[in-house]
């Protein structure tokens, strides 16, 4: 069987600055890849491209199957199939949670209103925010917030999650409830791929570690093998140094 | 024999008056309606830069903003004519006001558009949603929230300089004044009142307008 | 009856916009000292003479052009006093621009941060110190551009005296729109002439605002 993402040789610059040099990253169906690194080293520019948000410069691009070009309908097609979570939740201010999570639905797939609705009561469920449909994001809180982004990118039925650093911007003692949604997500079969900071979260849940280093994957691999024998200085150091910095986690 | 103040040619012809005030109401909700719907359009093609409609638009946001609203309202009552548009007082009043409005409110609403965080067009975009679904759904609401007190503002300058438009015999609240001045001979009484009314019309109205906004843009916030 | 060449149009404009020049510099330079007053009193620690500034610019703003000139115009023949189109809409349009000048001075004082009173203060500067060795030098750079966007805004407004009969070239528009019968090519010439005073005027700000802003606001 083919990858569900195939990306290959991925370059990208800004402004003469090479963020990706040549990317390569294949995620199976049902697999969990947790993309690491220092940053700067590309992990968030290549999360980025996976949806079409950033398009590269050079190399090869496929999910499930299907070749992605840089044209308006190729990126809609592709983001059917390849949802997003961001670092700063961004959802949309003027409407409730369960609105956010409607929108999409409604206006891409067309859902009559009730259909949107219990999928959106649904969702929210699923991210244990069935009692907060009504809320909008500023009575919520950021790890709700999240959780609600959450069931809005699995409201449109990806087959890939992206989660970018998604729990960078919440409070520590937030950080618990998002990492859980997100353990569920791996645990029902979900394909996910999280650019994360987590040391513990991603050795525990992740089948796959991919480390990056300036702007390549340094070295990948079964977590736990990672983590106890870096073939790299450079993870080496880094794992060092993450180890010291999440401690408290 | 100093001056004795009388008011009451007020009194007497309040019923004139009162027309001037609502038709001076009207203007304002008519223009202020086009206006306000002009400027959310122009704020798009302005904001999306689709080429020739956003000269166009620019181009009419400049002569506009760049002349005064007198020579615009004698040009579209006086001067259109000759073009074969002929409009009553009232109409090229509205037109007027709504032209003006439009291109301020363009300016101001695509501000409110250019000052939304970017995540919001990339979670729209990650989404699916089209360009235009991406405005009409997820940036407009929240821009004009953002910018709502500047449009309330703006639609109150647009009030105050309909007293123009008492130059095209329409008689809203200031012509209500002139007539009267000219029958009982007490213009500084009736321009004092009007005035005060004029004062009280942007209050009423600002308030009016924060209403407006709280019920249908910015739901939800305390 | 006189026959009006496109030349004679012009030029009957153009003297009309001579009087838009002179009523507008009358006024800005007018507004501005009065301006300056209004700030003054707006950042008087006397309450009641910073209530009586700020009640001043709420009039000035909150009423018609039209109205404030009708009423010192017919105000002064009250009084006994007959008073020339001129008189009326300079002193109107000084007290109008006095007003929205010394509202857009505060704000750029106001936007100073308040640790700059304070440091004035702790180097034991007396009020009129404080301000005009720090605050005022800082607040005059932010609002430049401001300022120059009033004048577009005066500029135009100078049109409404047109109402009252003074001969700027809104007026000699009107007047020779009427003797011509040809109303759409003068009140475009007319507008062109406005065009040509406040468009400069608007770009300048809009490049001033540009300027001074775009260091701190870059994201």
């Amino acid at each position: 069987m083919p990858p569900l993402i195939n990306a290959d040789g991925i370059h990208k610059s800004f402004g003469g600055m090479e963020v990706l040099r040549g990317t390569t990253l294949r995620v199976d169906e049902g697999e969990v890849a947790a993309v690491i690194g220092r940053s700067g080293s590309g992990k968030s520019t290549l999360l980025r491209i996976l949806n079409g948000l950033e398009t590269c410069d050079a190399g090869f691009l496929s999910v499930d199957g299907e070749r992605i070009s840089g044209l308006e309908r190729d990126l809609r097609r592709l983001r059917l199939k390849v949802g997003m979570v961001f670092q700063q939740f961004n959802l949309f201010p003027h409407l409730t949670a369960g609105e956010n999570v409607m929108l999409a639905p409604r206006a891409v797939k067309r859902l009559s209103r009730p259909e949107a609705k219990s999928l959106a009561g649904e969702m929210l469920a699923g991210v244990g925010l069935a009692d907060r449909f009504d809320a909008f994001p500023d009575q919520l809180s950021g790890g709700q917030q999240q959780r609600v982004a959450i069931a809005r990118a699995l409201a449109m039925r990806p087959r890939v999650l992206l989660c970018d650093e998604i729990t960078s911007a919440l409070d520590p003692e937030l950080v618990g409830e998002v990492l859980e949604v997100v353990r569920k997500l791996a645990a029902a079969g979900m394909t996910l791929v999280l650019v994360t900071h987590e040391m513990r979260f991603a050795r525990e849940v992740c089948d796959r570690l991919v480390f990056m280093h300036n702007g390549v994957v340094g070295e990948e691999g079964k977590p736990a093998e990672l983590f106890s024998r870096p073939q790299t200085p450079e993870l080496a150091a880094f794992i060092g140094q993450a180890g010291q910095g999440s401690a408290g986690r | 024999m100093p001056y004795q103040f009388s008011f009451e040619p007020i009194y007497d012809n309040w019923g004139i008056l009162a027309e001037g005030v609502l038709t001076t109401l009207g203007l304002t909700l008519a223009g202020g309606a086009l206006g306000l719907g002009l400027g959310v359009l122009g704020a798009v093609v302005r904001f999306r830069r689709t080429p020739v409609q956003y000269q166009i638009v620019t181009a009419y946001v400049e002569m506009v903003r760049n002349t005064p609203f007198l020579i615009q309202l004698y040009f579209i009552f006086f001067g259109l004519p000759s073009l074969g548009l002929r409009l009553a007082g009232w109409q090229a009043s509205i037109l007027a006001m709504a032209l003006n409005l439009g291109a301020y409110s363009t300016e101001i609403i695509r501000a409110g558009l250019e000052s939304l965080p970017r995540g919001l067009f990339e979670a729209a975009a990650a989404l699916s949603l089209t360009p235009r679904q991406t405005l009409r759904l997820v940036l407009l609401k929240p821009a004009l929230k953002n910018v709502w007190p500047s449009l309330c503002s703006q639609v109150i300058i647009v009030m105050l300089g309909s007293s123009v438009c008492s130059q095209l015999a329409v008689v809203e609240l200031t012509s209500a004044a002139s007539l009267l001045q000219a029958r009982t001979f007490r213009a500084f009484e009736l321009y004092l009142f009007a005035t005060a009314v004029y004062l009280l019309l942007a209050v009423l109205i600002r308030f009016l307008l924060r209403r407006v906004g709280r019920r249908f843009i910015a739901r939800g916030r305390p | 009856m006189i026959r009006f060449t496109f030349p004679d149009i012009v030029r009957g404009l153009v003297s009309g916009l001579f009087w838009t020049v002179g009523l507008s510099l009358i006024a800005f330079l007018g507004g501005g000292l009065a301006g300056f007053a209004i700030l003054m009193a707006r950042l008087s620690r006397n309450r009641i003479v910073s209530r009586a500034a700020s009640l001043y610019i709420e009039f000035f703003q909150g009423a018609p052009l039209l109205m404030q000139l009708f009423l010192v115009f017919f105000g002064f023949s009250l009084l006994g006093f007959n008073i020339s189109p001129l008189a009326t809409a300079a002193s109107v349009l000084t007290l109008y621009a006095g007003a929205y000048l010394g509202e857009i001075w505060r704000g750029s004082v106001e936007s100073l941060p308040r640790g700059q009173w304070e440091a004035a203060e702790s180097l034991a500067l007396g009020r009129w110190a404080q301000l005009r060795l720090v605050i005022l030098p800082q607040a005059l750079r932010i609002s430049i551009p401001p300022t120059v966007g009033f004048s577009v805004q005066l500029v135009k407004g100078t049109a409404v005296t047109s109402i009252i009969g003074f001969l700027e070239i809104t007026k000699a528009g009107t007047m020779i729109a009427n003797a011509t019968y040809r109303p759409l090519m003068v009140y475009g010439l007319a507008a062109l002439g406005y065009f040509l005073l406040c468009f400069p005027l608007s770009l300048a700000a809009r490049r001033l605002e540009r300027r001074f802003h775009a260091p701190a606001d870059k994201r």
